[in-house]
């Protein structure tokens, strides 16, 4: 399985704070995208428009990233640490 | 040289005293020679409207991760000695600490300099998000200056 987690505004609006998605053994960030959309199309566009960022394991990753079963993958807003 | 200490980047939400942190990095090096700190804290006004609250949110792990990592290359890029960062998470009311830079080196001019760019860096990299309070609701805040 492949853990997806929600953050800050994601969060609300996905209305829960992770997922998980089974996809095999091996697929790409894009094709977990068009599996988010199935049931968050509005998150899907986000991520394809480049609106929010997207982590594998803890670094950020491009969409033709490969990602494998048990990666944990986070949907990053933009950030506003600091003040 | 300096010696990295587990507590130099930390994320909580309890707050944090100022002269503490500069007391704890003045014991890295006896070289250390001046100190520059960055101490933001939760203000009143954003954009217009009064806030009444302040929450910080960050992704565990991948937060203290990038704030090792712009520690680790304050050092290398400024010739600074050592750096702290702390930054505080969950409900901060106004006027709260909210964010700690501590950098300290041999000499003024480049603890300034890495104090600024890693302030700027933070913001940038590190995923933390805040939340403000507002009489109109609530907002995630998306750009910050």
């Amino acid at each position: 399985m492949i853990t997806v987690k929600y953050f800050a505004s994601l969060r609300s609006i996905a209305g829960k704070e992770e997922d998980q998605f089974n996809m095999g053994s091996e697929t790409t960030l894009i094709n977990l995208t068009h599996e988010i959309s199935k049931t968050a199309p509005i998150i899907g566009e986000m991520i394809l428009g480049k609106k929010v960022m997207v982590s594998v394991n803890l670094d950020v990753a491009s969409l033709e990233s490969i990602i494998r079963d048990g990666d944990e993958i986070a949907l990053l807003p933009p950030f506003s640490g600091g003040i | 040289m300096s010696t990295a200490l587990e507590s130099n980047v930390r994320i909580q939400q309890e707050n944090f005293v100022v002269t503490d942190e500069i007391e704890a990095i003045k014991k890295v090096s006896r070289n250390i020679g001046g100190i520059t700190t960055f101490l933001g804290t939760g203000r009143e006004l954003s954009k217009g409207e009064n806030i009444s609250k302040l929450d910080f949110e960050h992704y565990p792990k991948m937060a203290e991760k990038k704030l090792e990592e712009i520690r680790i290359q304050a050092i290398k890029d400024y010739g600074i000695i050592e750096m702290i960062i702390v930054h505080r998470i969950g409900e901060i009311d106004i006027g709260e600490n909210i964010v700690l830079i501590v950098a300290a080196g041999e000499h003024r001019k480049e603890t300034f300099k890495a104090c600024e760019w890693a302030i700027a860096e933070l913001k940038r990299t590190t995923p933390i998000w805040k939340r403000e309070t507002t009489s109109t609701g609530e907002v995630w805040v998306q750009d910050t200056p």
